[in-house]
């Protein structure tokens, strides 16, 4: 976005590339989507403001990477 | 065609996500964990309602922490890589290396900067234990909210490309979205629990490492996922080139 204040001179050194249709990427976000978030809660909140698994040791296992990676922590 | 792609380049992202999850976790355990040690051995001085350990800290600083930081990373790359797939070809004319470049730039400010400036990485012992549902709501909530509003500013860069140009379409795209980063900073709630003798320096070490630690995932994703996206989806140079060389011929063709 941020090239070409200039008028596009006319050999175009990248070729276009035709973007992918979103109905072929739908099925994979949607999938993806869910799986990564779910991992993303078990790194990031898990057994601290809520708990699936009662206990502390999700929470105490990714304790370290929990406060590095900026999640709120006890 | 278009859906094996995806399939590949979802692959790729999530092996993009890893390996720049082990730079990552190498920054963390360099300039984290001897920030993350200080912090609990001021906690240890002071009022602390642990009690039986669970897990040693020899763990949680290598095991733990890779468990951690590995997981983020693929989990992030996933997600990544189908961002890149939606922008391969809608957000200007960019090849696959630039694309994803661009994606993890804005992925790092969208998903990290943005909320870090709001409610910063604490280390252990600073952030109340009675206020973390309140702190884990908030922070989730500005990053989903960062994260539309920059979906939002690039929706609204390229409508109004047509009518201001490329470059003033970005530069109103990117006020827009400052203007309602600063709108949220301003409505949402504070949150300050640091400790009164806890060490500034120490505390502005564990941010600055946290920072580092991000940094060094987007940016070595971008890297890393362009060059297996561009591999996959430019076309060699056909014929002519010997078998071993090719590699180095397409990249210098660019």
């Amino acid at each position: 976005m941020a090239q070409s204040a200039i008028p596009a001179p006319s050999a175009p050194q990248v070729s276009e590339i035709t973007p992918i249709s979103l109905k072929a990427i739908a099925p994979w976000a949607a999938f993806i989507g869910i799986l990564a978030l779910i991992l993303l809660y078990f790194v990031g909140a898990e057994q601290g403001a809520t708990a699936l698994i009662s206990g502390e040791n999700v929470h105490e296992w990714v304790h370290d990477g929990r406060h590095l990676l900026g999640f709120p922590c006890h | 065609m278009n859906s094996i792609s995806v399939r590949a380049l979802l692959v790729r992202g999530m092996l993009a996500g890893l390996a720049a999850g082990v730079l990552a976790l190498i920054v963390a355990y360099l300039l984290g964990e001897p920030r993350v040690d200080s912090a609990i051995a001021y906690e240890d001085g002071h009022s602390h309602e642990h009690g039986v350990e669970l897990v040693g800290r020899t763990m949680q600083s290598t095991a733990g922490l890779a468990t951690g930081v590995l997981i983020y990373g693929v989990a992030i790359g996933g997600i990544a890589g189908l961002a890149v797939c939606v922008a391969l070809g809608r957000i200007g004319r960019f090849g696959p290396r630039a694309t994803a470049a661009l994606v993890s730039i804005g992925a790092l400010i969208a998903v990290y900067v943005v909320p870090f400036l709001k409610y910063p990485a604490n280390p252990p012992s600073v952030g109340d234990p009675d206020t973390i549902g309140k702190r884990t709501t908030l922070y989730f909530l500005m990053v989903a909210l960062s994260v539309l509003l920059a979906v939002a500013a690039t929706i609204l860069g390229k409508r109004l490309a047509p009518r201001l140009g490329n470059w003033y379409a970005t530069v109103a795209a990117a006020a827009a979205f400052v203007t309602a980063v600063g709108l949220a900073y301003a409505f949402l709630p504070a949150i300050n629990e640091v400790p009164k003798d806890f060490s500034a320096t120490l505390l502005w070490q564990f941010r600055l490492a946290a920072l580092a630690i991000q940094a060094t995932l987007w940016v070595s994703f971008g890297l890393v996922f362009g060059h297996l996206a561009e591999r996959l989806l430019s076309p060699r140079p056909a014929a002519a080139t010997t078998t071993g060389t090719t590699t180095g011929a397409a990249t210098a063709a660019h």
